[in-house]
């Protein structure tokens, strides 16, 4: 199926702990950088899609901060980290349909603060309420628990071991030492992963994503316009989302078969790829698991053997698969769905530098959220078919 | 007792029955009249068929360990004596995947697929946890 709508723009602002400045703040300044990426102003704005995370100020109210005025289409879209596939397929209607022309797509957060540790910024960030209560009265507080169950379960059906993940987060940092955006940029080892402590066991520290203050900010227009516009167009081939849903039950587990199996498969059908078209890959990564059960239910290796086939680092700038090549959420920053979506239009159109892949005509961009339990897959290329 | 420092369960009219049933040592879960199904946490339609008929009916407090993870990071107050502390996904034999603590076994013993039992732990004069024992 040929591509109707297409990136025009990225802005990304500076990253981190970047303090003093609002959610708003960050999605103005943005915002602002995508529209002069792309050559266009603040009055060619006519559909604004906000972001919905943590952050109070990430609601359709954004509009009223930031100062849009009549505009045809707004929304405030939330699925976690699989929010791109929901916003692009919203996106993809309203441009189709003439409703809109130029649609901003932004995240924004600022969970830190001068004083108090990353985790905790996110981990009380909505004090629990009825039985979630009891979740936090035997300990389990944050994403940080969820996953560490998660991940322990591989290792023992499948064996998977730490030091697996930490090829994970090897390769990755490899990549973020030549990523100007990032916010680790010094090199580490397996060794350095392995004495990191221990957050959730068998979770280190090296094993978990950043937090970040700071925005993201993505301008759609159609296919057709956007080879008009300033920058080379960022084709969108395919998506496909899927929530295998609750943990709650025996009979399911999302921690182990995730949502990329099925969205996985309705992205590649709509773009009319196979698993070995991409050139490289954008992998959710909140933590070094979640990108190799999400590249085994993708079908780049069968169920259980994700943690065999990163071990050779084989993820890195060196790699046979070029993956999370700006350093992903555990290198560079934390924009969930945003940061794998960010750095896959960056490698797209050829401005990636230093680490700037070979190859770079087709991605896919995977987004994942809750403990497993929310999957979006988007098929990005400089292609229109 | 000694004072409790941990975060307590939030009671509400609709997890009464849960909470009560645990200081009777006992673990109450709601049942489906509908489809036959147990569920938790506390809901107020069948997470399965969204049926309202739900009962409260005993669970057999009987599991496997589905996965335990040992929390190395102190993210309450309360629990910075017992870094690290394990939190385990219980898988009960009803069905219902619960969200515990295992005690009486040491971190470095414990194992996936080990048969665990209910031990409902009195933390103050009016509210119990449910946790588990290995078998």
């Amino acid at each position: 199926m040929a591509a109707s709508i297409a990136v025009a723009g990225l802005g990304i602002t500076e990253m981190g702990k970047v303090y003093g400045r609002s959610a708003s703040d960050f999605a103005a300044e943005a915002i602002a950088l995508a529209l002069d990426d792309a050559g266009l102003g603040f009055s060619d704005v006519d559909g604004l899609l906000v972001h919905s995370n943590l952050s109070p100020e990430m609601t359709v109210n954004l509009q009223w901060s930031l100062g849009f005025h009549d505009l045809p289409v707004l929304a405030a879209i939330g699925a976690y980290g699989s929010t791109p596939a929901a916003m692009f397929n919203y996106a993809t209607r309203v441009i189709e349909s003439g409703q809109a022309e130029t649609v901003v797509m932004v995240y924004a957060d600022a969970p830190l603060r001068p004083a108090g540790s990353a985790g905790a910024a996110y981990a009380n960030a909505n004090p629990p309420e009825g039985m979630d209560s009891v979740n936090v009265a035997h300990g389990f507080y944050g994403a940080n628990v969820g996953y560490a169950l998660a991940a322990k379960r591989h290792m023992e059906l499948f064996g998977t071991t730490s030091e697996q993940f930490g090829a994970v987060a090897v390769a990755q940092r490899e990549w973020a030492v030549m990523n100007p955006h990032a916010q680790m940029r010094k090199p580490i080892t397996l060794e350095d992963h392995q004495s990191s402590r221990w957050v959730v066991e068998p979770l280190h520290l090296l094993d978990c994503c950043l937090v970040s203050n700071g925005a993201v900010a993505v301008v759609v227009t159609s296919s057709e316009r956007a080879k008009d516009l300033r920058q080379p167009p960022v084709h969108l081939l395919g998506l496909g989302q899927f929530a295998p849903g609750d943990s709650k039950r025996t009979d399911r587990e999302p921690g182990i078969y995730t949502g990329a199996t099925e969205a996985g498969r309705q992205a590649f059908a709509q773009a009319g790829v196979g698993v070995n078209d991409f050139d490289f890959l954008e992998i959710y990564d909140c933590y070094t698991y979640t990108v190799i059960v999400t590249l085994e239910d993708y079908g780049f290796c069968k169920k259980g053997e994700g943690g065999a086939f990163v071990a050779d680092g084989k993820l890195g700038p060196r790699g046979a698969l070029p993956t999370n090549t700006g350093g992903g959420q555990l290198s560079s920053y934390y924009m969930w769905g945003f940061t794998p979506l960010s750095e896959a239009i960056i490698q797209l159109r050829g401005q990636a530098g230093e680490r700037q892949v070979a190859k770079h005509d087709l991605a896919l961009v995977s987004g994942n959220g809750g403990f497993l339990n929310f999957h979006g897959t988007l098929v990005l290329s400089t292609r229109e078919s | 007792m000694e004072e409790y420092t941990k975060p307590l369960p939030i009671r509400d009219e609709r997890s009464a029955p849960f909470f009560d049933g645990l200081l009777d040592g006992e673990l109450r879960l709601q049942h489906c009249l509908a489809c036959d199904q147990w569920m938790w946490p506390v809901t107020l339609r069948c997470r399965h068929c969204l049926s309202d008929q739900l009962e409260w009916k005993a669970s057999a407090g009987k599991g496997t360990l589905y996965s335990f993870a040992l929390v190395h990071q102190i993210y309450h107050p309360g629990f910075a004596d017992e870094i690290p502390y394990n939190v385990a996904f219980v898988d009960l034999d009803e069905g219902v995947r619960v969200t515990t603590n295992i005690v009486g076994t040491p971190n470095d013993e414990l194992a996936i697929g080990s048969r665990v039992e209910l031990a409902t732990e009195l933390v103050t004069h009016d509210m119990a946890l449910a946790k588990f024992r290995v078998v």
